[in-house]
């Protein structure tokens, strides 16, 4: 068995842990439950397998040390990476707060995302190590940044669930900010969709493909009608979110988990990430850079943008800690950190890299 | 309100500064301008960032805009004035919030432990009641070993009533771990800051088999002495497989010093060399221009033959052992492809990504032959007459760029992230644990109120409340 079956055993298991969550909210059946917990944790036993063995493969390939071979070395293995965190952190909150309503929410992001992988024919071959990527400290920089994004990434589903049950008046900023920030967020999600399934078969390199057909199909699309259009429903569907956001309140007051949990799981996600981020995702980031090219810190595009994701939750642990915030402001600023974790996870080398060459040496 | 009119201005700023409120709002003001410094390019030349200005405004806009975005220094953003000083007030703020809250956070972590007032235990969030069989008396050395079992409190005892209360800490110096991570931002300031002043950054291109005891400061613009030489003597880069993708890169270098060789390295990427607190990192590499006295190597078997190492420049010739045949460097590329439709060479890359040389071959002066010989096709090397003529290298022409930096603060800065580490995983991961048992007596038997409070993660200190609870009421169903 090699780790592509691995992995195809856990994106099924994922999509369909998330029809039994599904199921087990309507139904509420102990028994449904107790089935969707069983294959989502088949998926992430055999996810586990499947990036061991990539490792193994790797390791066998290269010949470099065996941390050396970590499989979190390009967008593709990062992303499984990603789901791998945010499955086992789901884990933890369902076997804590005994609450199985919350994977309803978490199993399609991470079915989706693997199931994205696919659908883009993202390149899934194992990639060999540019020499600046040829370090030891690829390892627990990787690692730790991931477990900080997953944290993350937790704190705002349940910040923006907080925001979605205890908003009420469409006139409120909580409500307007809501539905504004779930609406651009998966109309960009489609839009790069449609990059992928236009471009996918011309260009084949799926990098360059990012850098410079990034919206093309959709947004900046070359036929201003298209263009016009694009924008046309990106407005509409947020407005239809707008103005029946209400619908989707009643669907996540269903799940039954209570604004205060929703908060404290919020907290305590952001409490985890924040300090496993500082350590992994900054210091071990500069420190690696001055090992590989004598400058900690240089503010490119990367680091600075890391370093703004730092400033976020500071700000959010600071104001919430110190300064008595609560409630939807507070939620407000979770969802606002994520934002700038997608930005510097995947916005700084899609957009950024668009506009300057980052990464180059020079 | 009387209090605040008697205040100096002093005091008012003093306050200002010592108020979480301005940490806040310089979160949120350091994010969004280093949003602008990340758009905008950094140290590009005006050109680029007018075209990028056009895209958002429009093309008429750009010039203007550009010239107020580098009035304001966004063109160098993280070194200007005024982010700098940003930097300087976020600092002022932690050492004036410091000063204000430490003294009270010191009183708190150094306190002993007092015994709680009875009534105190209805406000505590962790809290349980029970019976055990027995007096106080007899019950007491159970509970203070249970109470050890589930964690190593130091029990302090006094008698409470009719009975007694136990009551114990510990952790309470986590409490500092904030202040730690407080007190190592401003310790990595200090380190960026000492980097600043008395180090540099700088560059060296250096061409193999030459040297150099300057590096280039300022992109180019000013030299930095060295008070040593230092020397490549060769360059190479791995590919993978035939591939253009280098695997690593490396450069043997020299450091001279008084006309004797002290320190010979192999450097690559992510393993520098340093010398007298300079440090040499691998970085990058390219052709040089004038590569006045470049060698070609080759290892040279006749047929059936012995293999003899042969070194010579453009132009010159060698002879084949043993025969009177004899090769003739004519023409050389440092990444030779043959056109696809034509099959014509030419040279694809100003890189040494597949080096081939071009030799004629000739039998008393008379040319028989010639061809391209590729370093990477060993299919290549073979003569008609069974000789191999293998090209090991061509020496002299390749460059290694290396990115040189002194940074006598560098240490500071691990220092201050070490200290962040520590500081994190207190403040984050560890918590002030406090724990109150009376035991009261109650017709023979005792009555147990415990209390506890955790100032973090208190689910996990309920759920060892819980454990003690269960092996204090378990103890006596088994003694029945």
């Amino acid at each position: 068995m090699n780790s592509a079956v691995l992995f195809g055993i856990s994106t099924m298991s994922y999509i369909i842990a998330m029809i039994i969550y599904i199921t087990y909210l309507a139904f509420r059946k102990s028994q449904v439950g107790l089935i969707a917990t069983t294959v989502t944790v088949v998926g992430f036993v055999s996810q586990t397998f499947a990036i061991l063995l990539r490792w193994k493969e790797f390791y066998e390939m290269s010949d470099m040390g065996i941390l050396r071979a970590a499989p979190f070395t390009n967008l593709y293995e990062s992303l499984v990476f990603f789901v791998w965190c945010l499955i086992l952190g789901y884990l933890i909150i369902e076997f804590r707060y005994k609450n199985r309503s919350f994977g309803a929410f978490v199993t399609p992001i991470a079915g989706l995302a693997l199931a994205f992988i696919d659908l883009t024919g993202m390149s899934k071959d194992i990639q060999p190590l540019v020499p600046a990527l040829q370090s030891n400290w690829l390892l627990a920089h990787v690692i730790m940044s991931f477990i900080a994004y997953a944290g993350f990434a937790l704190a705002f589903s349940t910040g923006l669930m907080y925001l979605i049950i205890s908003s009420d008046k469409r006139s409120e900023p909580s409500y307007i900010f809501w539905t504004m920030a779930t609406g651009i967020f998966v109309a960009l999600l489609v839009a790069m969709g449609l990059d992928y399934l236009t471009f996918k078969m011309v260009i084949k390199n799926p990098d360059s493909l990012i850098k410079s057909y990034l919206f093309r199909a959709s947004l900046r699309s070359s036929s201003t009608a298209v263009a016009v259009v694009s924008w046309a429903v990106v407005v509409a569907f947020i407005y239809l979110l707008w103005r029946y956001g209400n619908l989707l309140k009643k669907i996540v007051s269903s799940f039954g988990i209570s604004p205060e949990i929703l908060d404290e799981i919020t907290y305590k996600s952001i409490a985890v990430g924040f300090p496993v981020f500082t350590m992994g995702g900054l210091i071990f980031g500069a420190i690696w850079a001055d090992q590989a090219w004598g400058v900690y810190w240089s503010w490119d595009p990367k680091e600075t943008w890391s370093l703004i994701t730092w400033f976020v939750y500071a700000f959010y642990l600071h104001a919430r800690l110190l300064r008595g915030w609560k409630g939807k402001k507070i939620a407000i600023v979770a969802v606002v950190g994520f934002i700038a974790v997608i930005f510097t996870y995947l916005g700084v080398n899609l957009l950024l890299s668009g506009l300057h060459s980052y990464g180059s040496m020079e | 309100m009387e209090k605040e009119k008697n205040k100096t201005i002093v005091d008012r700023v003093w306050d200002i500064f010592a108020s979480v409120k301005l940490a806040v709002v310089i979160f949120a003001v350091l994010s969004l301008t280093s949003i602008i410094g990340t758009i905008i390019e950094q140290n590009a030349s005006p050109e680029r960032n007018i075209k990028l200005l056009g895209k958002f405004f429009g093309q008429s806009a750009a010039p203007t805009l550009f010239r107020v975005f580098d009035t304001l220094g966004f063109m160098d953003m993280y070194r200007s004035w005024w982010f700098l000083a940003i930097l300087m007030l976020l600092a002022a703020n932690l050492i004036i919030c410091s000063i204000e809250k430490l003294p009270g956070i010191m009183k708190l972590v150094k306190e002993p432990m007092k015994p709680l007032q009875p009534e105190s235990f209805k406000g505590l969030r962790i809290r349980k009641e029970f019976l055990l069989k027995g007096s106080p008396a007899k019950t007491k050395a159970v509970v203070s070993n249970a109470i050890k079992k589930i964690g190593r409190f130091n029990l302090s005892e006094i008698s409470d009533g009719n009975g007694y209360q136990f009551y114990s800490q510990k952790g309470s110096y986590t409490r500092l771990g904030v202040y730690v991570v407080h007190f190592s931002i401003i310790v990595i300031l200090i380190g960026a800051v000492a980097g600043i002043f008395f180090g540099y950054k700088g560059f060296l291109n250096l061409p193999e088999g030459t040297t150099s005891s300057v590096v280039y400061v300022r992109g180019g613009k000013a030299e930095k002495n060295l008070n040593f030489t230092i020397r490549c003597d060769e360059f190479d880069v791995e590919f993978y497989g035939n591939s253009d993708m280098p695997k690593r890169y490396k450069s043997w270098l020299t450091i001279i010093k008084d006309g004797k060789e002290v320190v010979k390295k192999i450097i690559e990427v992510n393993e520098p060399l340093k010398y007298e607190g300079v440090t040499f990192y691998q970085s990058s590499y390219g052709l040089t221009p004038e590569a006045g006295n470049s060698v070609f190597k080759f290892k040279v078997t006749p047929k059936g033959g012995k293999t003899e190492d042969v070194a010579m420049g453009f132009g010159s010739s060698f002879t084949v052992p043993g025969t009177n045949l004899s090769g003739r460097v004519e023409d050389f590329s440092p990444a030779l492809g043959f056109d696809q439709q034509s099959n014509k060479p030419f040279t694809y890359a100003e890189q040494m990504n597949n080096p081939a040389v071009y030799l004629s071959f000739y039998e008393k002066n008379v040319r028989k032959y010639g061809g391209w010989l590729l370093k990477r096709y060993p299919e290549t090397w073979k003569l008609p007459e069974g000789h191999t003529v293998e090209f090991v290298d061509l020496w002299g022409v390749q460059y290694t760029g290396l990115q040189v930096r002194k940074d006598p603060g560098v240490w500071i800065v691990y220092l201050g992230c070490l200290a962040m580490t520590i500081g994190l995983l207190v403040a984050f991961f560890m918590s002030h644990k406090r724990i109150w048992v009376r035991l009261l007596e109650e017709k023979g038997n005792t009555r147990v109120i415990m209390g506890a409070t955790a100032s973090k993660n208190r689910y996990a200190f309920e759920k060892k409340i819980d454990k003690l609870e269960e092996l204090l009421t378990r103890g006596e169903e088994g003694g029945k």
